[in-house]
């Protein structure tokens, strides 16, 4: 059930890391909002600015990285201005925005118990009595499909499998009903046919529970099944957005129409692996004109000359180029 | 360079970077371009710490006034006599012939210092140098043997790690003698296992590593891995590590001197100058001062050095140490 | 659990068996010990009386196994310099001042350095840090002696004595400091680069992320793992102060502890004496190590002892 009323609203957001090497401009520019209850899924390479955009929102920008411009509202609040804003994402954080990182094994703090991972959540922001947030932690577990969910709250992280801990991370990221999960990669880290088991179960969860995603991957099949909504990112900025019933059968930019071209199919027989001419581009550089440009086919002297912008092109969808479909 | 897909010149910029990247490659001539970085990143490295540049300083003043000794002191460390004793430094009256002072012996503490200076830095080196080799000859044997060997030879190192070593120290020169032989044979045979165990830990993954594994795959003689992927990394960690050794065993060898049971009259150490105040805490502090301060300053430089080389060495602390300092300006770098 | 005891006492006896063999050859396989022992004016009779009292003139094997079944049977000789008394006495008199000098000393080491340690670590690279980081650096390059004699000229200049206050305990204080502070220098650099690393780790960040408030993320969950290093380190530092480093404390505060004792024996080669505080402080080594991997196990779940 996706209501009308925008909850996220990502407006403008610059990102840049400050290296040796000179400043990467990780994400340039990037505005999408998200609302109650639907799914919008991030797309794009490695390196496309799409962890980084997750992590501003929960103001888990590290060094050498910087938020040097824009804006983050959570149900009109800023996140990132103000002076209210420290306040605000201390009380958001864990509670009405939720995150899941990408390596469960890493996210997990390898000296303490599993229970004790998620039952802190409750208690910190609900104000639970260790015991009782120790049964409710059992609730957890056993909803995202954790057998023998007691026994499993005294193991450690290195005893359970990995598909196992990204559950975990998931119990105790919806422990106290955000209105928000970002999912940053959750299945990257797995097996496939974990994977599978994984999102089917964020699916479950967000038609059971009403909260709305925002799942960030670099595989459109991920995103196929799950998302309401996609964003597909390139060069630290949003190309295209649409429904994803209207924007796999029909993409209007260059890049998504590539991506979904090099994606391996079991149905049509072909000699060759598609795959899109040249290499990611170098965020250190800024181009005068498209960042897509240098390996677009349907390439323009515009394009190389200004940067895009992200249009409105037919309902509900948004195109940043010179020359779309 | 060859350039098969048709870049076109808005990338030149970094094309331009990727070449000259290569054409260094191509100029180190096959030296393991990992050794040619790190020593390289090492004095670039050196220009942006400070506290670095102030410890190598003073060590090669330090090392060059002990190797000059007989031309930079005033006396000689036995030049002396009662007539001359106890004679109070420049700042509290006395001469600037004996500038520091002089001891009860009539001895010119200066001119001690700086000839002990030069034992101490001799003998200090010598274990380095001594436990340095045969810790890692022990350590290579035992990670690259691996089996038997590697499980005899670390139960080894683990017993003598357990041994109380500045007892057994001061019970084997008192009873081999305080020649500096002595000790340096004494103090190496306490500290080689450092090395050995930090060598065999490198040596162990490193051969872990799948770039090896797949140098092995595609035919890479066994020397060559060594020199190229276990060397570089061996030689990074061996150092820092023998530098903060170095930094020990001066305190160890002052310890032992100044408690007596370590060099011996008439060998002159930093120790030794030191111990001749052990008689008079209170009524002359400065016989154990201005020795004690000697020694904390140059073990202070060396272990200023020892943390340039550290990161110097290590580009992921390089990058580190970067972004600290990119955290503490308060505009941020760059732009 | 059981078997890994049982094998790290095996190793234990190792230990102590090697020292006692490295000390028996030292001792008398070098030169004559009777030389040792007598001025040089004594006579040759004296000499050989001596070397037969003493059992020095059978083999070195003989000697060693005699020495083995000796302590084996709990008799650790006679000492030569406190006349005739049984060496274990003189050791067991003079053992509990170092225990108490290590145990105070080292305590003020952990915390402290724990403390300074942390502070440092959660804002590196400012003022606060850069001073901690070079007064540790000054604290671990200071000679023992040194820092041990600042302090007691410095305190009786201005308190007039080295008791800090009244009470059987005060005057541990200042010998206490003097053995904890190049060990704070040390490990408080240890506990600071281990912080930094943990609390840039990824499961920090994820703590983070579930709003958990940062008094927490630092003290329990970057700590705890921060602590894993730190365990080893506080170890060695343990272990370094009970082998041998009290010994310069001692000797400058005056305190009658192991170290002085073992200088003592030295100077005077009163042979078994050192080979008791050998073996005792073997033992007391080989107890404390196991007890570290013990502490080790404790503070990281993830450790499988064996």
């Amino acid at each position: 059930m996706i209501s009308h009323e925008t909850i996220l609203d990502v407006r403008n957001l610059t990102v840049d890391f400050f290296t040796r090497r000179g400043t990467v401009h990780a994400v340039r520019d990037v505005s999408f909002s998200v609302r109650k209850g639907e799914t919008l899924g991030i797309v794009g390479e490695s390196g496309s600015g799409k962890s980084v955009t997750a992590q501003a929102i929960l103001g888990l920008t590290e060094l050498p990285g910087r938020v040097t411009g824009g804006d983050i509202l959570w149900k009109g609040s800023s996140l990132i201005a103000g002076r209210e804003a420290a306040e605000t994402i201390e009380r958001v954080r864990g509670k009405e925005i939720a995150m899941v990182f990408q390596d469960p094994m890493t996210s997990l703090n390898p000296v303490y118990t599993v229970g004790m991972q998620v039952s802190e959540v409750l208690v910190r922001h609900m104000s639970m009595s260790k015991k009782a947030a120790r049964s409710r932690a059992v609730e957890l577990l056993d909803m995202v499909g954790i057998s023998n969910p007691a026994k499993r709250l005294d193991q450690y992280p290195f005893e359970l499998s990995g598909g196992m801990r990204q559950r975990v991370l998931i119990a105790a990221a919806l422990a106290c009903e955000p209105e928000l999960l970002i999912a940053d990669e959750p299945t990257t880290a797995l097996d496939v046919t974990i994977q599978a088991q994984i999102l089917d179960l964020i699916a479950e969860l967000q038609q059971r529970l009403g909260v709305a995603v925002v799942l960030i991957t670099h595989d459109l099949g991920v995103v196929a099944g799950v998302c309401d909504r996609v964003a597909v990112m390139y060069g630290g900025k949003i190309v295209e957005e649409a429904d994803a019933s209207e924007i796999y059968p029909l993409p209007f930019h260059p890049y998504t129409e590539g991506l979904l071209r090099s994606t391996p199919r079991l149905d049509v027989v072909s000699e060759r692996l598609e795959s899109i001419a040249g290499s990611p581009p170098d965020l250190r550089e800024v181009l005068a004109g498209c960042s897509y440009s240098p390996r677009c086919a349907a390439v323009t002297e515009m394009c190389r000359s200004a940067v895009p912008v992200l249009d409105q092109r037919g309902e509900g969808r948004r195109v940043a180029c010179w020359n779309p479909r | 360079m060859e350039n098969p897909q048709h870049i076109p010149d808005q990338y030149s910029a970094s094309t331009r970077e990727t070449e000259a990247a290569l054409h260094e490659e191509q100029n180190l001539e096959g030296r393991p371009y990992e050794v040619t970085a790190a020593t390289k990143g090492v004095f670039r490295e050196l220009l942006t710490d400070k506290t670095g540049v102030f410890g190598v300083a003073i060590l090669a003043i330090l090392g060059l006034a002990a190797l000059f000794a007989p031309w930079v002191a005033p006396h000689g460390p036995t030049d002396g006599s009662l007539s001359t004793a106890n004679r109070k430094p420049v700042w509290n009256g006395g001469t600037w012939e004996y500038m520091l002072g002089t001891d009860p012996q009539g001895y010119d503490m200066l001119s001690r210092l700086i000839y002990g200076l030069r034992t101490t830095l001799l003998v200090s080196l010598s274990v380095v140098l001594v436990a340095g080799v045969i810790g890692v000859v022990i350590g290579l044997i035992s990670g690259y043997r691996g089996g038997r060997t590697d499980r005899w030879i670390m139960r080894w190192v683990d017993v003598q790690v357990a041994f109380p070593g500045l007892l057994i120290a001061m019970i084997m020169i008192a009873v081999i003698g305080g020649s500096k032989t002595a000790v340096i044979f004494v103090l190496s045979f306490n500290g080689w296992m450092v090395y050995a165990r930090m060598t065999r830990g490198v040596v162990l993954s490193v051969k872990e590593q799948p770039y090896v594994e797949a140098a092995e795959l595609i035919g890479c003689p066994p020397r060559r891995i060594m020199f190229r992927h276990i060397l570089p990394n061996l030689v990074s960690a061996i150092s820092t590590l023998a530098v903060l050794e170095f930094a020990r065993i001066i305190l160890a060898e002052a310890t032992l001197s100044f408690l007596g049971l370590g060099l011996q009259f008439p060998e002159v150490s930093l120790g030794i100058v030191a111990s001749t105040g052990r008689d008079y805490i209170f009524s002359t502090p400065r016989l154990i001062v201005i020795p004690g301060i000697a020694i904390s300053l140059l073990v202070m430089a060396v272990n200023f050095a020892a943390s340039w080389l550290r990161v110097a060495l290590d580009p992921r602390e390089r990058e580190k140490r970067f972004a600290a300092n990119a955290l503490n300006s308060a505009t941020g770098a760059g732009q | 659990m059981g078997r890994y005891l049982v094998g790290r006492l095996l190793q234990g006896v190792l230990v102590v068996f090697g020292v006692t063999v490295v000390v028996f050859v030292a001792t008398r396989m070098i030169g004559d010990p009777v030389n040792f022992i007598l001025p040089l004016s004594a006579s040759q009779e004296q000499r050989d009386r001596l070397r037969s009292d003493l059992g020095f003139d059978r083999s070195f094997i003989n000697q060693f196994l005699d020495y083995i079944g000796d302590v084996f049977r709990f008799d650790f000789g006679k000492s030569t310099k406190f006349t005739n008394e049984d060496t274990i006495d003189v050791v067991l008199r003079f053992l509990p001042k170092t225990i108490q000098l290590v145990i105070a000393g080292m305590l003020v080491a952990f915390l402290v350095s724990l403390i300074l340690g942390m502070l440092s670590a959660l804002k590196p690279g400012k003022i606060t840090d850069k001073i901690l980081v070079t007064l540790s650096l000054l604290g671990l390059s200071m000679p023992q002696f040194f820092l041990a004699q600042v302090l007691i000229v410095f305190f009786s200049v201005r308190f007039g004595w080295v008791q800090i206050g009244p009470g059987p305990w005060t005057h541990m204080i200042l010998p206490a400091v003097a053995l904890a502070l190049p060990a704070i220098g040390r490990l408080a650099m240890t506990v600071r680069s281990a912080m930094i690393d943990e609390l840039n780790s990824q499961y920090v960040k994820a703590a983070k992320a579930k709003g958990m408030r940062r008094r927490r993320v630092v003290a329990v969950h970057a700590l705890r793992n921060a602590a894993i290093p730190f365990v080893t380190l506080a170890g060695w530092e343990f272990i370094r102060a009970l082998a041998g480093f009290t010994v310069v404390v001692e000797g400058v505060f005056g305190l009658n502890g192991m170290g002085s004792l073992a200088i003592l024996a030295i100077r005077e080669r009163d042979f078994f004496l050192i080979q008791t505080i050998v073996l005792v402080v073997a033992v007391i080594v080989v107890i404390v190590n196991i007890l570290i991997d013990l502490a080790y196990k404790a503070v990281d779940p993830r450790v499988k002892l064996g």
